[in-house]
């Protein structure tokens, strides 16, 4: 089957973060300074458990980013046409969960429905019982034989991925000890992640593991979609941010005067609109622009991913004002240094010696800020499309399934999954970035006073 | 005092008169008039006409800054960024979609919102003040690693989860206190309770180690070893000498936000039905109602730069070197 790659704004963005990102591993590791704080972080078992966490979601969101259109089957006169579903490498991976629906709830690892239906039997009575699901425990014959069967596929799931775990613990081992990474901490993290991953592809198989939701869709598959919308919100925004608070932020301090008035300006002026009116605002205007155009999409997939991207612009203009201060600050205080006026002295640019002597110094604080951020740009998605001005709302996100979620605590029996779910992942996602950016910081802030440990 | 008063006053107009020009910008030079009443009206099949009509109705039908078909000062005066922006400046915040006085429900809707949020602030910051002494207390022992596990804990939950779980276990299954509603006067304890306790609940975490920090930079400087040389007692050292001493990153942080109380929350006040500002804004937003939203984003900065004002003032009461001059 013949495909078409799709390449959306937030693909093309996200893969220019990871150029980037590559870009930056590949130029510190040949600085020894510049290795050392990051050492710090290799040795903290919390910063790196944390991080085999992200990157599992970050391995998720990077197979849902490559898009394609999938080729209809041939028409009669050969020219092909592609589907307007626009689908991604990790839809392709999990074809089971997108494409096994249901009529609508069902709680997790059930087989039937949540709710009571008139049935038809065979001999022509009509009965209210609980429907069986079209697939989950479908090759059960009897229903009671449910948990004997979750507990087998639970078992053997849990033993294949325990075997995994353990190959590549042993394949990793002597890896680990050659770079002195926290070995122990590592290993564990890595068996129980992947007891729990063969655990649950071994009964997502049969089952829907984490329930369905109002139309029948795996909360699982979801769950793992959301990610990258996740991801995109708290990487993409940092595009927007960096620059502008770098280059204002470092100019203003350096040259002061009639530069740093106007900045500072601009900056209190940004800053002295509560964000989440400002982002408000801002939304509800791009959301006349987009409905006003439509002819810019050519897929419902481009015009939600517009919108992100957009969304993501819009964080980004409101959020940068915080790190444009600290780095005004910090640039205000190294200009006087020696070094700098040394360079002064002798006839040094002004742009050279920003670029080659401030902002280098003031990378450690861009750093800090933006693994700080990740967390909460993560958790204000799911405020912001619960207030209506966040992502599309047929955008797979944290912030829509709780929207669609909430308003159904009120049945009885309560549909819990799909909010605990949202809000488990969206925990594990959070926790593990909040602990990792906590690590950074202590790595990396000169100023950071430990005095008081050393009592 | 009145001329430092003076002074800041005449810093912030500045400030508020670049706010006024970007949410104009933002709300009539992004998008026409005539994009917002296609909006309102349905994008297709919408005559000329109608437009006009609902242009006409809400003062959108005048040019944006000068119009020159009028005569003398009218040629600013009758312009919509006159009408609609300037006139904020005097807390005129003009009529919203439903064809209510903007002004008078922000005067009636100010009480519920200030009813939760003056009480979340106040116990929350004596909450999080004590549990980030304690931590300091026993810092560097299990008990300190223990409470900045929880705190990290707690900041990695959904605002969200809090007000839904809390809803959902004391009102749900428990059936303490009403879910959701407002009643006036005292009747309106059992309503606010909740999501006063969610409030607090939901940024101990953030909170609390922000204040551990600012204690903890505070307990290794000097004047902390000459206290506990002299023979004072731990608890002595931290409430009377770093208590006091870490005052001005903590009213730097807490004064700002005092005037914002009148502005409520927006998810707590939608959630549990409060008829205050912050669901004002919601239902704003979700009617796409833009003079409303505009004038919210007015009052907020307006009010953000008074409580920058407070937070000026406050350091001189608590900091004797700080002088206004």
């Amino acid at each position: 089957m013949s495909f078409m790659p799709v390449f959306l704004w937030s693909d093309k963005l996200i893969f220019l973060i990871l150029a980037v990102g590559i870009a930056c591993v590949w130029y510190v590791r040949q600085l020894e300074h510049l290795l050392v704080p990051w050492r710090r972080v290799a040795r903290n078992p919390t910063a790196m458990v944390s991080l085999l966490v992200l990157s599992l979601f970050v391995l998720v969101g990077l197979l849902d980013t490559l898009h394609y259109r999938a080729a209809l089957p041939d028409r009669n006169d050969g020219e092909t046409v592609y589907s307007p579903e626009v689908l991604s490498v990790f839809d392709k991976l999990v074809t089971p969960l997108r494409t096994q629906t249901e009529k609508t709830y069902s709680a997790p690892l059930a087989v039937t429905l949540y709710a009571k239906e008139s049935v038809i039997d065979a001999s022509g009575h009509v009965l209210r019982e609980y429907p069986r699901l079209r697939f989950g425990g479908a090759g059960l014959t009897d229903v009671r034989q449910r948990d004997a069967d979750i507990f087998r596929r639970g078992l053997t799931g849990a033993l294949a991925g325990l075997a995994a775990g353990l190959l590549i613990a042993l394949g990793s081992k002597r890896w680990l000890v050659k770079r002195k990474w926290p070995m122990r901490a590592l290993l564990a993290s890595t068996l129980v992640i992947s007891v729990l991953i063969g655990a649950t592809v071994n009964l997502a198989a049969a089952y829907h593991v984490l329930g369905t939701d109002k139309v029948g869709q795996d909360v699982l598959y979801l769950s793992l979609k959301s990610i990258r919308t996740g991801l995109i919100i708290g990487t993409v925004t940092t595009l927007v941010t960096l620059p502008l608070a770098l280059f204002l932020g470092v100019a203003a301090g350096y040259f002061r005067g009639w530069v740093d008035d106007v900045i500072q300006y601009i900056y209190t002026v940004l800053s002295s609109i509560p964000s989440v009116l400002l982002i408000a605002a801002a939304v509800l205007m791009m959301q006349v622009t987009i409905d006003m155009h439509p002819g810019w999409f050519t897929t419902l997939a481009s015009r939600a991913d517009l919108r992100l991207v957009f969304l993501c612009l819009i964080l980004g203009v409101t959020s940068w004002t915080g790190l444009c201060r600290l780095l005004r600050g910090e640039t205000l205080k190294l200009r006087e240094m020696e070094y700098i006026q040394a360079a002064q002295a002798f006839g040094v640019s002004p742009l050279r010696i920003l670029m080659r002597h401030i902002m280098p110094n003031v990378m450690h604080i861009v750093l800090i800020s933006l693994v700080m951020d990740f967390s909460g740009l993560v958790l204000a998605e799911a405020v912001l499309s619960y207030v209506g001005v966040g992502v599309d709302p047929s955008m797979i996100s944290f912030g829509t399934m709780i929207n669609a979620a909430r308003l159904e605590l009120g049945r009885e029996p309560m549909v819990w999954w799909s909010l605990a779910s949202a809000f488990g992942f969206m925990l594990a996602l959070v926790l593990a970035a909040n602990l990792f950016a906590d690590a950074v910081r202590d790595a990396f802030d000169p100023r950071l006073n430990r005095t008081w440990e050393a009592e | 005092m009145i001329a430092y008063l003076i002074r800041r006053i005449s810093y912030a107009l500045p400030i508020l008169v670049g706010v006024n020009l970007l949410t104009f910008a933002l709300f009539f030079v992004v998008n026409t008039p005539d994009d917002m009443a296609r909006m309102q009206l349905g994008i297709k099949r919408v005559s000329p006409e109608a437009i006009a009509r609902w242009e006409q109705q809400h003062g959108y039908d005048k040019p944006l800054f000068l119009n020159s078909a009028a005569a003398g000062i009218d040629k600013i005066t009758d312009t919509i960024f006159w009408q609609k922006s300037a006139s904020m400046f005097v807390l005129d915040f003009g009529y919203s979609d439903d064809g209510r006085d903007i002004s008078r429900e922000i005067a009636t809707r100010m009480w519920p919102s200030l009813s939760i949020a003056l009480p979340t602030f106040l116990i929350g910051l004596i909450v999080y003040v004590s549990f980030a002494l304690l931590m300091t207390l026993f810092r560097a022992t299990a008990l300190d690693m223990a409470g900045v596990s929880l705190c990290v804990f707690l900041m990695s939950v959904s605002g969200l989860f809090y007000i839904i779980g809390g809803q959902f276990l004391v009102s749900k299954l428990w059936h303490l206190v009403p879910i959701s509603g407002y009643a006036g006067g005292l009747d309106s304890f059992k309503f606010v309770v909740l999501p006063i306790l969610i409030g607090i609940a939901g940024s101990v975490g953030a909170s609390s180690r922000w204040y551990r920090t600012i204690f903890l930079e505070e307990i290794g400087k000097d004047y902390v070893r000459t206290a506990r040389a002299k023979g004072l007692s731990e608890l002595r050292v931290l409430f009377t000498h770093v208590l006091k001493n870490a005052m001005i990153p903590i009213l730097t942080g807490v004064v700002v936000v005092i005037p914002l109380l009148f502005m409520g929350s927006l998810l707590t006040e939608s959630f549990f039905g409060i008829p205050g500002l912050g669901s004002y804004t919601i239902d704003a937003i979700n009617a796409q109602d833009f003079s409303v939203v505009r004038a919210m984003v007015f009052l907020g900065s307006l009010l953000y730069i008074v409580g920058l004002i407070l937070t000026d003032i406050s350091y001189t009461m608590v900091d004797p070197r700080v002088r206004l001059s």
